[in-house]
């Protein structure tokens, strides 16, 4: 991936070693390029044959948008690909990116019939990307508003969970008007997601094909909280559906943790993703993650991609335990991260206001299966320490004042099946609210949901 | 390793894999290379009349692809050979010099007229060739022109040239049969009253096998335009097989070898013609597909079989399923056959039971217990079909297994609800 470490000799600096630039203007092009490249269409229809047409195919039910992949992949071996893609985009508006970002392991192509008779799924995720890069390129919009309502829903954060539902919404004939606080719509598609999952400035892309149903009126940086208040928006809209994502990160809890060199993942993952040079964008020579999700994950192989030399991520659990699937541990590896389980941080040491190393002491489970130290540890040098250990939801925004506060659960927002949350008139989903997945496709259908169950309480109320 | 070779005709080769009369055979280059590959024998490609060639289109194959198999079904637009007689004659000559232990057969279609045949046979006996074989089947083109299958539809004129033939020659005359008919024993018994030494079968099938639907017009497209066309390979191969079994099972064919023709691809699809009565078979597409060397495991995979089954040579196998074959009043009502899934290989994927319950007889259940799916077969629902072991994507999953009834045979000329049943006796 990078030059050969060799190439720096001992007189480098030992600490302290955050630099731009360490590889060719090539490599950065081949790291950041597309993971999994695109299938052309010989190779798409030999994946789609292997597809048996299952009835009432698991697939489906694995899926959490519950697209109709035999349906879809049938479609494709026909040659019928604007069908397939509205086949997929009928339950998943950001069937592109899901095509891309799902854990499909862990999703449909867990439940393929395939994988029993022959440890090989059909490539679902793939032929998904097939079918919806061909219509997002040829720039159909398959998708129809319904007669105007006149009805009037406001839709805080421009994520997958927000865009989805707001534009099934629109879809329905309701006018939506989205808010977002950054600058740019898209959500983690584009702030989090790895570079190399999401090329091409695709999360953009994708915003742009969504609003081409029209309907949807986006607001960038306009923040809940500071620019809107929940009152207002539930006096103003007819409904108000809630996609804030997750806006805070845990704190390790160790002294240092201001110190140089030390970093919150998520928040280096966006540089990385806004970086339109990725020359441009310093990382350590040796980088310490501190985490078990994929967010550890994306973060380890990125700074290895971006030219760290020494990347080693380390989890207080075993791989058993990681929130990263057994799939994202074995690419990162295979990318060249050393993951170290059985771990926890105890010190973050530093030389004058830098990280010079972090201490970690072997941890195990007690008895009553609770995690506690087990004697003993180790010390990793390192220029650059990132904190992957879990985001958490910020309720701040929803602080408005009204008398009736929204009930959280578990920290995050609470809502019920059809994603109501307790107060009327305001539906959440995504992230920010409790008992969910934290991922993309997940954040979809509860956008979906929502929509459809606003769409019923709004049909019903007039 | 069993004997495979084969005396078919009075024609001998050592093999019998022959190629049949086609590209594949239009030049001494080719038939050289299927020589050298092993191929038993070849029929030339169909020679015309002397004077100027006929002339060939460009764009002149079609093919159907079903789930990524490519060729499943072929046809052709091509007429005759459309290289000067002398030349293949010549060529003919040399290469059944240097390939005496070749069955070299060779191909012919002239206009219905006696002198014509005289003339033609005269010249191709002087090659030293084994055989005629007399086209009577091409059913694209040259049809047109009053020759082929325009001659094949019509029993006396099959037995008219048929006659000429034995007249003009001693050369054993096969004559090869179009399917583009209603019943195929009409032709076969006018050649064998023609005195025909064999009968080959089958040529290829009338079709049209797509449309450009850009261009709305039929595949192959010449300029806009198409024909029809002569289809051939796998998906012929059933429609063959029964007309080759219809005529081995024929009491006025009795005895007349049948060289068997029509979708072979492989040693097991030989050997299913040949069980059914065929003494030679005649491969063109899956050559046109793979090359020569498909006939390497042909005669190795024939081989091989025979011995596990004890067949000494081919007399041991020719014919042995005719006696098989009968007519559907004769089949025993009283069998039962019930699907038996296992549960082991099965994967799931529950197309028996879609298959069963929107199509036949709702005999697979659709069981969901503990997040689980399980299909199971309905015993005093199912008939028996075969349906769902033939939609099963696993091989072996699904078998068909007897249910003794402990009822002696009965076939329909005695069964009860046959009102012009014969009686008891
Ligand atoms: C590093 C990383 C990698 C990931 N990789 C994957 C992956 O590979 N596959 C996968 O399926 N999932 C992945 N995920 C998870 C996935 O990105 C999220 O589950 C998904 O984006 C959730 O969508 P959302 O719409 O709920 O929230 P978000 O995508 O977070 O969107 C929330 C939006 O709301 C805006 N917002 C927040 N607060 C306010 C406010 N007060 N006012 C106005 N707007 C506000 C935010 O700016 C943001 O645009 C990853 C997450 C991270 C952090
Ligand atoms: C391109 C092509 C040309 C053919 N030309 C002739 C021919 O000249 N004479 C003939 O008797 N049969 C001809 N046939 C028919 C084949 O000999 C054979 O009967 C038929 O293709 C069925 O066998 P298969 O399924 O193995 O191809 C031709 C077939 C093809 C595909
Ligand atoms: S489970 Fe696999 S084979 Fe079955 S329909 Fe789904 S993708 Fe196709
Ligand atoms: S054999 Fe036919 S009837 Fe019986 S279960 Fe199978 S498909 Fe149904
Ligand atoms: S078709 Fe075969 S594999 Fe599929 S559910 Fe039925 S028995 Fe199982």
């Amino acid at each position: 991936m990078g030059p050969p470490p060799n190439e720096r000799g001992p007189g480098m600096s030992e600490t302290g070693d955050v630099a731009a630039a360490r590889l060719s203007a090539a490599d950065y092009g081949k790291n950041f390029g597309d993971v999994k490249p695109p299938l052309d269409r010989a190779r798409a229809l030999v994946e789609a044959s292997r597809c048996h047409f299952c009835y009432d195919a698991p697939c489906i039910a694995a899926c959490p948008t519950g697209i109709d992949i035999p349906g879809f992949i049938r479609k494709i071996g026909t040659d019928n690909v604007k069908g397939a893609a509205v086949t997929i985009l009928e339950q998943n508006i950001f069937g592109g990116s899901c095509a891309r970002v799902c854990p499909t392991e862990i999703l449909c192509e867990r439940a393929c019939v395939r994988s029993a008779q022959e440890g090989k799924p059909v490539k679902i995720g793939a032929l998904q990307r097939y079918a919806t890069d061909d219509l997002l390129a040829r720039g159909i919009q398959p998708f129809r508003r319904a007669a105007a309502t006149g009805r009037r829903v406001a839709v805080v954060g421009a994520g997958p969970a927000g865009l989805a539902c707001a534009h099934r919404l629109s879809m329905l004939g309701h006018d939506v008007a989205v808010f977002e606080a950054k600058t740019k719509p898209g959500g983690l598609n584009e702030y989090g997601i790895a570079a190399y999952k999401l090329t091409d400035d695709f999360a953009q892309r994708e915003v742009a094909y969504v609003l081409s149903l029209g309907g949807i009126a986006l607001s960038c940086g306009k923040a809940l909280g500071r620019d809107i208040e929940l009152a207002g928006l539930r006096r103003d809209y007819d409904a108000v559906f809630l996609g804030l994502g997750l806006g805070g990160v845990n704190a390790l809890g160790l002294d240092g943790e201001a110190m140089k060199g030390v970093e919150d993942a998520v928040a280096y993952i966006e540089r990385l993703r806004q970086a339109p040079d990725k020359a441009k964008l310093p990382v350590g020579r040796r980088v310490v993650v501190i985490g078990g999700g994929n967010t550890a994950i994306d973060a380890a192989v990125q700074s290895k991609r971006l030219g760290a030399e020494d990347v080693t991520i380390v989890y207080r659990r075993g791989p058993e335990q990681m929130s990263a699937t057994a799939h994202e541990q074995e690419f990162a590896q295979t990318s060249g991260v050393g993951i170290k389980h059985w771990a926890r941080p105890v010190a973050i040491v530093g030389r004058d206001g830098m990280l010079t190393e972090v201490r970690f002491e072997y941890t195990k489970l007690d008895p009553a299966g609770r995690l506690v130290g087990a004697g003993g540890g180790f010390a990793l040098r390192a220029d650059m320490l990132f904190k992957a250990i879990g985001q958490v939801f910020v309720p701040a925004p929803l602080g408005d004042g009204t008398a009736e506060p929204l009930r959280l659960s578990q920290g995050k927002i609470g809502v019920d099946a059809e994603r109501r949350t307790s107060l009327s008139k305001v539906w959440a989903g995504g992230d920010c609210v409790a008992g969910g997945q934290d991922l993309t496709v997940s954040a979809v259908e509860d956008g979906k949901r929502a929509a459809l169950s606003i769409d019923r309480a709004l049909r019903k109320g007039a | 390793m069993a004997d495979l070779r084969c005396s078919f005709a009075g024609i001998k080769s050592p093999n019998p894999f022959w190629l049949a009369s086609a590209p594949p055979t239009d030049k001494e280059y080719n038939v050289v290379r299927a020589f050298k590959a092993g191929w038993g024998g070849a029929v030339w490609k169909t020679l015309g009349e002397a004077g100027p060639p006929v002339v060939n289109v460009t764009s002149r194959y079609g093919a159907i692809e079903v789930g990524g198999q490519r060729m499943v079904g072929f046809n052709n637009i091509e007429l005759i050979t459309d290289r000067p007689l002398e030349v293949n004659l010549r060529e003919i000559k040399q290469v059944k010099r240097d390939w005496p232990d070749r069955a070299l057969v060779v191909s012919l279609m002239v206009p219905c007229a006696e002198d014509a045949w005289k003339t033609i046979l005269a010249v191709v006996e002087d090659t030293g060739c084994d055989g005629v074989e007399l086209n009577f089947g091409c059913p694209h083109g040259m049809s047109e022109r009053g020759m082929g299958s325009a001659v094949g539809q019509v029993p006396e004129y099959i037995e008219m040239v048929t006659r000429w033939c034995k007249q003009h020659t001693r050369m054993p005359v096969l004559v090869k049969l179009t399917p583009n008919v209603t019943n195929i024993l009409g032709p076969a018994r006018a050649a064998r009253r023609g005195g025909a030494d064999a009968v080959s079968l089958i040529n290829t099938v009338n079709s049209i096998t797509n449309v450009d639907l850009d261009r709305m017009a039929p595949m192959p497209t010449v300029d806009g335009k198409g024909t029809h066309g002569g289809y051939c390979g796998p998906a012929v191969k059933p429609i063959a097989l029964f007309m080759v079994a219809e005529i081995a099972r024929d009491p006025e064919c009795a005895g007349m070898p049948i060289s068997g023709i029509g979708g072979i691809a492989t040693w097991r699809d030989a050997a299913e013609y040949l069980a059914l009565g065929a003494g030679s078979v005649q491969v063109c597409t899956a050559a046109m597909h793979y090359g020569f060397k498909i006939v390497d495991d042909m005669i190795d995979g024939l081989g091989n079989w025979m011995d596990e089954k004890g067949h000494g040579d081919l007399s041991a196998i020719v014919g042995r399923a005719v006696p098989n074959l009968t007519d559907w009043q004769h089949l025993n009502l009283n069998y039962q056959l019930v699907a038996r899934i296992d549960q082991a290989k099965c994967i799931k994927c529950g197309l028996c039971h879609i298959a069963c319950e929107d199509t036949s007889h709702q005999a697979i259940r659709d069981i969901r217990a503990d997040g689980q799916r399980r299909f199971e077969v309905i015993d005093a629902e199912c008939v028996g079909c075969n349906l769902c072991m033939h939609a099963c994507p696993v091989p072996g999953c699904i078998d068909m297994v007897e249910v003794k009834t402990g009822k002696p045979h009965l076939d329909w000329t005695r069964h009860p609800n046959n009102l012009l049943r014969k009686a008891a006796e």
